[in-house]
């Protein structure tokens, strides 16, 4: 298990947060966060073009850049860093993996280079107005016409769902129930039946949707019937990619509220001198950094193909998701009346937190499934 | 004249609510009969609008009020600072001047303590007061200020004497905003409302006869509307009560709602909602859950154990003791409540919780709750600071050794941009 970066990743890393503070400081993310498309195509066109970060986990053969998952969540804790506005989560880490993991060879030839080149805007459709991101929950069905299938359901919390092209669909044969007879669809974001509906989010840096499927043709991807295994792995692959974005927006919040407590005078002195901030800034720190040693170990035993991999995923979605909720919440009081100001970046990030400590299921539900995968 | 007891004065309120109180009168007509009689303020001294009741039997006479459907006299957080302050503060001309308007409605208040560089350290403050002629001459900045682009009066703490040791050069001033020096700028709250304020100073005018105690001396009139601040932080849950009865009143009632109340809006949702949450668990069936169910229970049991706190403290005040921890007791506890609250929203509304406005649960509530909470352990005194009045003024632990007391104001580290 590999418990440092390399000096490879660490450059990469400084590589990848130079251009994200170049192309998405706070005044770029508030500018982006009100519009209904939720992202800037022309930074997409140079995250994905010239930083080739789109592909950045995709196998060469697909066009992607090749590198692994390390490298992925890496990209996606800076992204959290600085709360990039851009479809990088549905799509590199939904839509392209659940292809890897369940479409055949020749799909993903066909489906994954417009991905890793960025051309093409994947998302990835699994919970529905429940908001599980389990097979139970599924109830969207496809019906074989012929060599086509039709769907008909409603996905909800699609990220990017409104701008996507290409919509990856967790879908079940009519009558069947948990795990059986589910399977991935493909469908594009235009096709007919398929009306997409933007949601308020709490958070207006992640646009959410709602993706009704009225007798909608779609592509099958991959085996019929065979979805539980491929949904269960991409699930745990997403909830470590969040874990990592989390802890980046942890990180961020932490260092910006230490800051403030060094250079706030109240009483004459800086308020960090006051244990009461001091300790609250100790105790943040030691959570923090056991959510990034969740997060990372999450990400390197998925690169190493570790058997413990669903318990894992859910470890480091739990802890990540408290510790970036805390420190957000500290963050806010350590700044006073300033941190409840719109005007502050704090509550961009207090947003973030709270929008994904319940996306992709609550820590709770993540602390239940991780002893059940533990046979406890 | 016998002791008021309880049924003495039910009975006489409930015979002065049946002869005076009337729907159809105008809002301004009502509470002027109302502050004339006493029955809006009954702990009040006779002299001043008040009937002079103890505390104890004030509760009889809101809840005739309520059984009644009457409306009360003016409600919001500054107005009602302002009140209790001059009553306590005040000159004879200056409580028959300006008492009666707070209670009609006519005039609201607000209050100008904190400032960008001086929060929590309010004694810090370096906006100044300046003597000149028979004004004193204003100049600084306000910040945080609730309702500040709308009050026609602001209670104003500013710097009278920099020689001093920081708490000693104060003085409280009643400030007319209506005037060309003041200037209030809205804020936005990431919450999305912009109930708080800006407030720029440039050589506003102030008469000296609106001097709120001595001149030098504000410290202890502001430490009169802090306790009181303290005391109602979680009092303005009740302020939308009673906007449903039909009638000229209630329209009016409900418009000074919508205008002088707007500001407050979001005040029940900042302390938590608490009183939804078993209603939620139970409609999204997460009842079931055990630890929702714990969650619940928690939450239950800190809205009873803070409410007798409260009462606990209520019962010794009517005994006639000195007013007790319980004002900075009961804000930790408000705060806490709105935190474990807030949580307990967040964990029934699992993937609910991601969506605000028509998409959210309870069309938008609940995001509103989750936005709000991180004000109240802020607003009105933070939670550290409450602690440290716990600990030094309550338990009588030694307080920290300070670097800027005894010492001449100007001569004290300050924030460099205020
Ligand atoms: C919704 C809202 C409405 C408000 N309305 C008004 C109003 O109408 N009028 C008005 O005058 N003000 C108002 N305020 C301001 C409020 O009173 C201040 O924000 C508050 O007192 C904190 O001051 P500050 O913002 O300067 O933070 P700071 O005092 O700078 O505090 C920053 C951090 O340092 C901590 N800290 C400071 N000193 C100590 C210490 N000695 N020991 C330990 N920790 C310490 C604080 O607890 C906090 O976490 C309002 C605030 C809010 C949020």
């Amino acid at each position: 298990m590999q418990f440092n970066f390399t000096d490879e990743q660490d450059e990469f890393r400084r590589t990848i947060r130079r251009f994200l503070e170049d192309t998405s400081p706070p005044s770029e993310v508030r500018r982006l966060m009100e519009t209904d498309v939720g992202f800037d195509p022309s930074i997409w066109a140079k995250l994905c073009g010239t930083m080739g970060l789109s592909g950045i986990a995709i196998p060469e053969e697909y066009g992607g850049q090749g590198f692994g998952f390390i490298e992925l969540a890496l990209t996606l804790e800076e992204m959290g860093r600085s709360l990039l506005c851009a479809p990088y989560f549905a799509s590199t880490l939904c839509a392209a993996n659940a292809i890897l993991n369940a479409g055949t060879e020749a799909q993903k030839k066909r489906l994954l280079p417009g991905i890793a080149s960025g051309e093409t805007i994947g998302t990835l459709a699994v919970a529905e107005a429940s908001g599980a991101w389990n097979a139970d929950a599924v109830s969207t069905t496809a019906k074989r016409v012929g060599d086509s299938f039709r769907l008909d359901g409603v996905k909800s919390f699609v990220v990017d769902g409104h701008a996507a092209d290409c919509v990856v669909v967790v879908a079940r044969e009519p009558g069947s129930r948990g795990s059986d007879g589910l399977s991935f669809f493909v469908v594009t974001g235009e096709a007919d039946g398929l009306r997409r509906r933007l949601l308020t989010s709490l958070d207006p840096t992640r646009k959410l949707a709602e993706l009704s499927f009225e007798g909608v043709s779609a592509d099958l991807l991959g085996e019929h019937g065979a979805g539980a295994e491929p949904l269960s792995r991409t699930l745990d692959q997403a909830a470590i990619g969040l874990a990592n974005e989390m802890i980046g927006g942890a990180q961020k919040v932490l260092e910006t509220a230490v800051e403030y407590a060094k250079t706030r005078i109240q009483f004459g002195r800086p308020i960090g001198s006051f244990q009461a901030i001091k300790h609250r800034c100790a105790d943040l720190l030691l959570e923090v950094e056991n959510a990034k040693s969740a997060a990372y170990y999450a990400a390197a035993a998925e690169f190493e193909g570790d058997e413990d991999i669903s318990a894992l995923a859910c470890l480091a979605k739990a802890t990540c998701s408290d510790a970036y909720c805390r420190a957000a919440t500290a963050s806010i009081q350590i700044h006073g009346g300033v941190g409840f100001t719109w005007e502050n970046d704090t509550h961009l990030y207090f947003k973030r937190a709270r929008s994904s400590e319940a996306f992709l299921g609550t820590p709770d539900h993540h602390r239940e499934q991780l002893l059940r995968h533990w046979g406890i | 004249m016998s002791e008021p007891t309880e049924k003495s004065v039910r009975a006489e309120v409930t015979t002065w609510l049946e002869e005076n109180w009337s729907p159809e009168l105008s809002l301004l007509e009502w509470r002027r009969k109302l502050a004339d009689s006493g029955w809006g303020c009954p702990t009040w001294p006779r002299a001043w609008w008040g009937r002079g009741l103890p505390e104890s039997l004030g509760d009889v006479v809101s809840d005739a009020f309520q059984r009644a459907g009457a409306i009360g006299v003016a409600q919001g957080g500054g107005t009602v600072l302002a009140a209790v302050t001059i009553l306590e503060h005040g000159t004879d001309d200056q409580k028959s001047e300006l008492l009666r308007p707070i209670l009609t409605g006519e005039d609201t208040w607000c209050q100008l303590f904190s400032e960008p560089g001086s929060g929590s350290d309010l004694a810090g403050l370096t906006t100044r007061a300046d003597l000149d002629g028979d004004e004193w001459i204003v100049n600084g900045q306000k910040v945080w200020t609730t309702s500040a682009h709308h009050a026609r009066f602001g209670m104003l703490l500013a710097r009278t004497n920099w020689d001093v040791p920081k708490h000693q050069g104060i003085t409280y001033f009643v400030v007319e905003m209506n005037q060309p020096g003041v200037e209030a700028r809205g804020l936005r709250q990431m919450n999305g409302h912009a109930s708080f304020n800006e407030v720029f100073f440039t050589d506003a005018r102030i008469p000296r006869a609106n001097v709120l105690g001595e001149v030098g001396k504000g410290w202890g009139v502001a430490l009169t509307t802090l306790a009181h601040e303290r005391r109602l932080a979680d009092g303005m849950r009740s302020m939308v009560r009673g906007s449903q009865g039909k009638g000229r009143a209630f329209d009016e009632y409900r418009e000074e709602v919508a205008s002088v109340m707007e500001p407050y809006r979001w005040y029940p949702q900042r302390a938590g909602r608490a009183d939804l949450v078993l209603e939620r668990a139970r409609e999204t069936g997460r009842i079931e859950d055990p630890v929702v169910r714990q969650a619940v229970a928690k939450l239950l049991t800190m809205m009873r154990t803070s409410a007798w706190t409260a009462r606990r403290a209520k019962a010794a005040r009517v005994l006639g003791r000195p007013p007790g921890p319980e004002g900075s007791l009961g804000k930790l506890a408000a705060s806490e409540l709105a935190r474990a609250a807030a949580d307990a929203h967040a964990s029934i509304a699992g993937s609910d919780a991601m969506l605000s406005g028509v998409d959210g649960p309870l069309n938008g509530l609940i995001a509103e709750v989750l936005l709000s909470v991180p004000a109240v352990s802020i607003a009105g005194g933070t939670d550290e600071i409450q602690r440290n009045i716990i600990g030094e003024r309550v338990l009588g632990l030694p307080k920290e050794p300070a670097i800027d007391v005894g010492k001449a104001y100007r001569d004290v580290p300050k924030n460099l941009a205020s």
